[in-house]
């Protein structure tokens, strides 16, 4: 039973950077109905970015508002510059400019900063949380960073009018457009946000993972399987699932015998998949009923 | 906000339903069409090329056609039915590997192939069944299950005594036959090629049959092909079994020629190759398919040879260049080409008058 408690908090532990990551997932889903496959390396860019600036000698509380304001730039600059002028292609075209965009930031941060693994400062402490050695300050940190996003997220689509025109835009481009909605400016306005998440999520998670170009790949697959299985339309669902598939992949690593680490992100993904097949649309997803 | 729409996928109309090429479509009775000519000009180049190429183009010809029949069974799950796959990495592993264990069982390579695509089927059928019930993002997710976990699952201990571990099967490259006057390269290149040109013939006809059309209904309309009598789960389970067949053959090949398997031969970035190759050439497109695997072979070793430390940087930007020029792919590049160009439009004027 203490087993079971304790690998429980590590997958929450862990759920934490999936958590942080899904919802950036979920974010920018919600603003242009696709999965942008590059949200991990795009979220490594900007903490790179803020690594800089902490180098130049920069304190951390700058260096981190510096990142997430470049970042927000970036990914509207993303939007108006690649994904704007695509934005009637297929949308399996759309798919491999993500690929593509994934591939450019991959490499020109090798290039730029090279593939040494570097530390990466927290602003928690990493000493044990309320006496627990599972969980550190750190992760309990990342954990409340998250939900406070999470709240943030909820009040703005809930209470401001650029939030309401957002979700407008999302749900019905047509209607929205012709209700004065500025529908194009939206989606860049999404892709910004996310892209600022994003820089939140790469900073909280970089002093577990340390921070090289690649550090995103496997978080980014277990944020995508997150905000599955939470469902896309629902940000809360999304940190939800990320929990879930920490805390999946750990118990399932620790108790199914064979299994041990190699084969964990294979049982997550199953258990998944059977949820899925139980909710096509996700734990908290809204099935949408189209007209024929 | 939405869930993804049921036909998200076959948001633009794939090349055969296409009006723009409704016109060349019918020649009933004439041979000589621009088509068919293309297709003898190409089979007469595929032909002749090993015979004055060096070995190692020869090695990566091979590959080429290997990677484009694996993209036409991508294709004929994505580009004719509408279903979306990330985890066609896998069936091209399992027949890769069902290959080399029965080639170290010293069974024949021929004979490997249909054994591969059989599996395959098999198991894409199975694959099918809880796919069934999952749409665009949500099935990508769990084909990307499926390709994630084949590394593993192949580096799975109790496995071992035949999938050989992490260290994989070492193969013996096939000779020509006796008396046949060609050294093993072109054995192996002529062997693909009669492999590639027969599925490619069955791909054309399954697509120009009953089966077929019932096939792209779903595509297009999935509830009004069921309102017209179509036994969808049926026939997208089908789908889903022969397009790991075709995936599954390709990767037996690849086994033989390559003459190695190992786990990590199969990752996940395999799968995406596939669907990069698919775009590229054209979504529901069978000459596309080999298009696509030119494309999947050949430009990340151009974007190597242009700078080996951005090498992934301009592999990119070559990507994002190839969707600005043509969306819709190569084939819809054509397409495109052959509704515009004044060229065209004068032969088919003089063909309808």
């Amino acid at each position: 039973m203490e087993q079971l408690l304790q690998q429980v908090l590590a997958g929450l532990a862990t759920g934490a950077i999936y958590a942080t990551m899904a919802l950036a997932v979920v974010m920018i889903y919600q603003a242009i109905d696709h999965l942008n496959f590059a949200q991990g390396e795009m979220a490594m860019f900007s903490t790179f970015l803020a690594w800089q600036i902490m180098q130049w000698g920069v304190p951390y509380w700058g260096a981190f508002a510096a990142a997430v304001a470049l970042s927000f730039v970036g990914g509207v600059a993303i939007e108006r510059v690649l994904f704007r002028p695509i934005h009637n292609a297929p949308i399996l075209s759309q798919l491999v400019a993500f690929i593509a965009l994934f591939s450019i930031l991959n490499s020109s941060a090798g290039e730029i900063w090279d593939f040494t693994i570097k530390t990466f400062p927290t602003p928690f402490g990493t000493r044990p949380f309320l006496g627990s050695s599972l969980i550190s300050t750190h992760q309990a940190g990342m954990i409340g960073v998250t939900l406070a996003m999470l709240g943030l997220l909820y009040l703005f689509f809930r209470g401001s009018r650029l939030g309401l025109a957002m979700r407008a835009a999302a749900a019905n481009p047509e209607s929205a457009r012709l209700v004065g909605i500025r529908v194009g400016w939206m989606i860049a306005l999404g892709w910004g946000m996310s892209a600022a998440i994003g820089a939140v999520a790469g900073m909280l998670i970089a002093p577990v993972v340390f921070l090289e170009p690649n550090m995103m790949l496997g978080v980014l697959l277990y944020g995508f399987a997150g905000a599955v299985l939470g469902g896309l339309s629902s940000p809360g669902g999304a940190v939800f699932g990320g929990f879930a598939v920490g805390v999946i992949e750990n118990l399932a690593g620790t108790f199914i015998p064979y299994i041990g680490r190699e084969m964990k992100l294979t049982i997550a993904l199953v258990v998944i998949v059977a949820v899925l097949m139980v909710r096509p649309a996700g734990i908290f997803g809204r099935v949408v009923v189209s007209r024929v | 906000m939405s869930a993804p729409e049921p036909n998200e996928i076959a948001l633009e109309r794939p090349a055969v339903a296409g009006p723009a090429s409704a016109p060349v479509a019918k020649p009933e009775g004439r041979f000589w069409t621009g088509r068919n000519i293309a297709i003898g000009a190409g089979v007469i180049v595929a032909l002749t090329a090993p015979l004055v190429a060096h070995n190692f183009i020869i090695f990566q010809l091979t590959l080429v056609m290997i990677y484009g029949l694996a993209i036409l069974g991508l294709n004929l799950l994505t580009g004719f039915n509408g279903q979306f796959s990330l985890g066609h990495g896998a069936f091209y592993g399992i027949g890769a590997y069902t290959a080399a264990i029965l080639m170290s069982q010293n069974v024949d390579y021929y004979w490997t192939l249909p054994c591969a695509g059989a599996l395959c089927f098999v198991v894409g059928f199975l694959f099918g069944l809880p796919a069934l019930r999952l749409q665009g993002i949500y099935l990508a997710l769990a084909t990307f299950a499926l390709a994630t976990a084949m590394p593993q699952i192949l580096k799975f201990e109790p496995l071992e005594p035949w999938t050989g571990g992490v260290q994989g099967i070492p193969l013996l490259k096939p000779d020509p036959p006796p008396g046949v006057p060609l050294n093993p390269d072109q054995w192996l290149y002529y062997f693909t090629l009669a492999v590639l040109l027969i599925m490619l013939a069955g791909a054309a006809s399954l697509v120009k049959s009953r089966t077929g059309r019932a096939i792209m209904a779903i595509r297009d309309h999935p509830i009004a092909a069921v309102a017209m009598g179509i036994d969808a789960s049926l026939y997208k389970t089908l789908t889903f079994g022969v397009s790991a067949l075709y995936t599954g053959v390709a990767g037996a090949l690849g086994a033989i020629v390559i003459q190695f398997v190992g786990p990590d031969s199969f990752p996940f970035l395999l799968s995406v190759s596939f669907l990069v190759g698919l775009v590229v050439g054209g979504v529901g497109s069978i000459p596309g398919s080999l298009v696509g695997g030119v494309f999947v072979l050949f430009v990340p070793n151009l974007a190597e040879q242009v700078s080996t430390g951005l090498s992934g940087a301009i592999y990119g930007v070559i990507l994002l260049i190839v969707i600005f020029v043509m969306p819709s792919g190569a084939a819809g590049l054509v397409r495109l080409a052959a509704a515009r160009l004044p060229f065209a439009r004068k032969i088919r004027a003089a063909r309808s008058s």
